[in-house]
C-alpha cells in the first residue's frame, strides 16, 4: 500500500477499500479457506492406452478417491477402494432426519429434523467456476439449485453497534457506499486529488461516483426517494388512498465505521462466493451418492487402514473392521492412490520415504464448527422477509444462513446457526454437542428473538471431533517446502485429496488432485 | 491521500478483533484467544476438544493421545513445545492462547489430570519458547 499514487482510478480506490475490509472479513467469515482461485479443469480426463490389467488400490472413498476409482476403471484398470466409514463421500456429507453421528469422545447425535430438512456439516456451496465438480454433477445427473450467498434483506450485526440491534444489509450497503462516494466526489471537485487524478478523469470520476453512490446534483448522499430505492423506505409504497411512500433516514458513515458493519459487505464478492453459486437439491451428499452409485461395487466399507507398505513389486494395505476391530486383512495391488487425510495418514504405519513422511507430518487440519438448528416455522421468511442468504455477526456464531430452498413452505425449517473458525471453533469443539446447540441459540436469539419460542432440535458438527479427518481441511505449516515431495510418486503411491491442491478446502481441489494423480499414474504405467 | 486512507482503514481492520475477556465462553467470532485464567478452565476450553475432558484421548480412524498418566509430561518443555508448535495432527493451539494461559494449562496437565509431576511453569518460560 506504500506505492506512489500515480493516477487514482475508481478501481484502485475500490480495490483499496475492499482490501482493508477484506483483511478482517477474511478472519471472521472465511478464515483460511484456501485461495479464491479459479479451477484449471480442462474437461473429462482421457486416459488412452491399455493398462494391461494393472491394478490400483484407492484408499478413502471421499470425492478424490471415488473420482480416481471411477476414471481408472473406465480406463481399464482393476480398482479396489478401502473406506473407513459405512458410507462413501467423506466430507461431502449431509445429515438428515433419522441419521445418527458419533463423534470422537463418544457423543452420539440422532438427527431429529423433519422429513426433507438437512444440514450440510461440511461443503455447502459450489462456485460457478468449479468446473470439475459441476461437470461431474452434470454427467451423473445431480440436480443443482441456486445457493443464496448475498441477501440484501438479511442482517449485519455487531454487539457493540446500534445497541446490538441488527441492521439490514441493504441499508448499510447503500449508506456506506453512498457516503464514501460523496466524500470522494467532493474531494475531486475541490481539486484535492489533482495529483492523483487527471483533469479528464476527474470529471468522469465524479459522474461515475454520482451514479455509483446515488448522489444528488450537489454530490450529496441524502435522504430521498432515489436513495430509498436502494436502502429501503420508511413507509412502503402502496395502492389507493394514503399510499405514498415515505423515504427512510440515512445511517451516518461514522456510525457504520465505528460499528464495523462494513466488515462483511464484500464477503459475497470474491470469486468463490459470487453469484451464480449452487447447491445440490436435497443436500450436498447427492454428489457423494451419485459417485457412489458408479463405484459402489469397488468399495470395501468399514475398513480401517492401519498399515501401508509399497515396494518394487506392488503395494499392500492392511486393514481391520472399523467397528469390531479383530483380524487384520490385506489388499494388494500394483499401485496406490491414497486420499486418506494427512492428519490420519501420519498416524498409520507406513514405509514412505523421509521427504514424503515429512510432508505428511507437516499438515494439520483446521478447526471449524457448524450447528444446524431446526425451528417449528420459517419465522425468518414469515416475520423478517429473509429468503435465503446470510446474516453476519461478530458473535461467536459468525453467521446465520437461511435455507436457499423450499421458500414459503409451511412447517419446520433448518438454519445454519453457527459456522466459525479460530478460537471460537476450538471452544465449540471442546464442549458437548448439546452445549454447542445451546450456545448457538443463546447467541442467535440476539439477532432473531423468535429463536427460543420456535426452536425444535439441532445438530452440531465440530470438525476436530470427526473421527476420520481430525479437522476441517489440511493446513500446511510449510507448503512450499513439502508440496513437491507430497506430489511425487513414493513407494508406488500417489497422494490425492483436497490437501494436494491449490484449491484446498474445496471439493474442486479434491477432484482436480485426483484427476492429476491418475493422469500421472497412467503416463507412468503406459510409458 | 491514498496512503492516509489506507492506513486508517488497515488500523480499523486490525482493531476489529476484540479481546476475549476472562469469561467462560468467547464473546466474538474474531476472538484472538480462548477465555480463561485457571488451568482447568483453559484445558476444558480447548484441549479437552481433542484429548477429552478426563485426558484419556480418543480413537477413530485417527486418534488423539491420552494426556492422563502420560510419562511424556514429566518435564514442562515438551508440552510447552507441543502447544506452541503443535506436531503432525495437533495444530499450533498456542496461536489462540496467551503465555499465561499456556503456563497455567501446562501446570494443570502436569500436576492434575492423572499426573503428579513437580515444578511450576511460568509465562516467562513460555515466552522464552515462543
Ligand atoms: C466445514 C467445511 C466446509 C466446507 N465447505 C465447502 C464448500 O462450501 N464447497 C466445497 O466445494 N468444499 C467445501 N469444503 C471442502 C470439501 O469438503 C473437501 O475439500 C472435500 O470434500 C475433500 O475430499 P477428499 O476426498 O479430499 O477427502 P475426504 O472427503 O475427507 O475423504 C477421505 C476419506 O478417507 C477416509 N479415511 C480416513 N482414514 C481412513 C483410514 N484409516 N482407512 C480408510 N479410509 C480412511 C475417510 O473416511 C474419507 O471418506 C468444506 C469442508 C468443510 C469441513
Ligand atoms: C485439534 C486437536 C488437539 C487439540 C485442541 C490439542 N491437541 Fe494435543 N495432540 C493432538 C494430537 C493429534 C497429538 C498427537 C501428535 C503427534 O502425533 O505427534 C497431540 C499430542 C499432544 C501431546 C503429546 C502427547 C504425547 O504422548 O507425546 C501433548 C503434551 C499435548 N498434545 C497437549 C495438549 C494441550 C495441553 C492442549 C491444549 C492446550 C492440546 N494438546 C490441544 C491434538 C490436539
Amino acid at each position: 500500500m506504500s506505492s506512489q499514487p500515480k493516477g487514482m482510478s475508481r478501481r484502485d480506490l475500490l480495490a483499496m477499500v475492499g482490501m482493508a475490509a477484506g483483511a478482517s472479513a477474511m478472519y471472521s467469515a472465511m478464515a483460511g479457506m484456501g485461495y479464491a482461485g479459479t479451477s484449471d479443469y480442462k474437461g473429462p480426463v482421457k486416459l488412452e492406452g491399455d493398462p494391461k490389467g494393472a491394478s490400483v488400490l484407492v484408499l478413502g472413498a471421499g470425492l478424490a478417491g471415488m473420482t480416481a476409482a471411477y476414471e481408472l476403471r473406465r480406463a481399464g484398470y482393476k480398482v479396489q477402494i478401502l473406506e473407513y466409514r459405512e458410507k462413501a463421500g467423506g466430507r461431502c456429507w449431509t445429515l438428515r432426519s433419522g441419521d445418527s453421528y458419533t463423534e470422537l469422545g463418544g457423543y452420539t447425535q440422532k438427527v431429529g429434523f423433519a422429513e426433507g430438512n438437512y444440514l450440510n456439516p461440511g461443503p455447502w456451496r459450489i462456485p460457478s467456476d468449479h468446473y470439475a465438480v459441476l461437470d461431474y454433477c452434470k454427467r451423473f445427473g445431480v440436480k443443482l439449485e441456486p445457493f443464496m450467498q448475498v441477501n440484501y434483506n438479511a442482517y449485519v450485526h455487531n454487539t457493540e453497534a446500534f445497541g446490538g440491534k441488527p441492521q439490514r444489509f441493504k441499508e448499510i450497503q447503500a449508506d456506506y457506499r453512498g457516503q464514501i462516494a460523496e466524500l470522494l466526489a467532493k474531494a475531486v471537485k475541490q481539486d484535492k486529488l489533482d495529483e492523483a487524478v487527471t483533469d479528464e478523469d476527474a470529471e468522469l470520476l465524479v459522474a461515475s461516483l454520482k451514479r455509483y453512490g446515488v448522489l444528488n446534483d450537489d454530490l450529496e448522499y441524502v435522504k430521498s426517494e432515489k436513495v430509498s430505492e436502494h436502502r429501503g423506505w420508511e413507509k412502503q409504497p402502496g395502492g389507493g388512498v394514503g399510499a405514498e411512500p415515505v423515504p427512510s433516514n440515512i445511517i451516518s458513515l461514522s456510525d457504520i465505521l465505528k460499528g464495523k458493519l462494513w466488515n462483511n459487505l464484500i464477503t459475497g464478492e470474491s470469486i468463490d462466493h459470487q453469484a451464480a453459486i449452487f447447491q445440490p437439491v436435497g443436500g450436498m451428499d447427492m454428489i457423494a451418492q451419485a459417485f457412489e452409485r458408479e463405484v459402489k461395487d469397488l468399495i470395501t466399507y468399514n475398513a480401517k487402514v492401519i498399515r501401508y507398505e509399497g515396494g518394487e513389486n506392488g503395494v499392500t494395505a492392511t486393514y481391520v473392521d472399523a467397528k469390531a476391530g479383530g483380524a487384520e486383512q490385506t489388499v494388494s495391488a500394483d499401485y496406490c492412490i491414497c486420499t486418506i487425510p494427512f492428519s490420519v495418514l501420519g498416524q498409520i504405519e507406513h514405509n514412505f520415504s523421509a521427504p514424503m513422511t515429512a510432508a505428511i507430518e507437516d499438515v494439520y487440519y483446521e478447526s471449524s464448527i457448524k450447528v444446524g438448528l431446526e425451528f417449528k416455522r420459517r419465522f425468518w421468511e414469515q416475520d423478517d422477509h429473509i429468503y435465503g442468504g446470510i446474516s453476519y455477526t461478530n458473535l461467536p456464531i459468525t453467521l446465520i444462513s437461511y435455507p436457499s430452498t423450499n421458500f414459503f413452505s409451511d412447517g419446520p425449517g433448518v438454519l445454519l446457526g453457527t459456522y466459525s473458525w479460530g478460537a471460537a471453533a476450538y471452544q465449540f469443539n471442546a464442549i458437548a454437542p448439546e452445549a454447542r446447540i445451546e450456545k448457538a441459540l443463546e447467541f442467535g436469539a440476539q439477532i432473531h428473538p423468535q429463536y427460543r419460542d420456535e426452536f425444535s432440535n439441532g445438530v452440531a458438527v465440530a470438525w476436530h471431533r470427526v473421527p476420520w479427518t481430525l479437522g476441517c481441511y489440511g493446513e500446511w505449516r510449510d507448503k512450499e517446502k513439502h508440496y513437491p515431495a507430497a506430489t511425487a510418486m513414493d513407494q508406488r503411491t500417489l497422494m490425492a485429496g483436497e490437501h494436494i491442491s491449490f484449491l484446498p478446502a474445496w471439493q474442486e481441489g479434491a477432484i482436480l488432485s485426483a484427476l492429476n494423480a491418475i493422469e500421472r499414474l497412467h503416463k507412468h504405467i503406459i510409458g | 491521500m491514498k496512503r492516509h486512507l489506507a492506513q486508517a482503514a488497515v488500523a480499523a481492520a486490525l482493531s476489529l478483533a476484540a479481546p476475549a475477556f476472562a469469561q467462560d465462553f468467547v464473546t466474538t467470532s474474531a476472538a484472538k484467544t480462548i477465555p480463561g485464567t485457571e488451568g482447568k478452565d483453559i484445558y476444558n476450553a480447548i484441549c479437552s476438544g481433542c484429548h477429552m475432558p478426563d485426558g484419556t484421548g480418543a480413537t477413530g480412524a485417527g486418534h488423539y493421545p491420552a494426556l492422563a498418566g502420560n510419562a511424556m509430561l514429566e518435564g514442562p518443555d515438551y508440552p510447552i513445545h507441543m502447544i506452541i508448535h503443535g506436531q503432525k495432527a495437533m495444530p499450533p493451539v498456542g496461536d489462540v492462547m496467551t503465555d499465561d494461559q499456556i503456563a497455567a494449562v501446562v501446570n494443570y496437565i502436569r500436576h492434575d489430570l492423572g499426573n503428579a509431576f513437580e515444578g511450576e511453569t511460568t509465562a516467562a518460560d513460555v515466552a522464552a519458547a515462543r
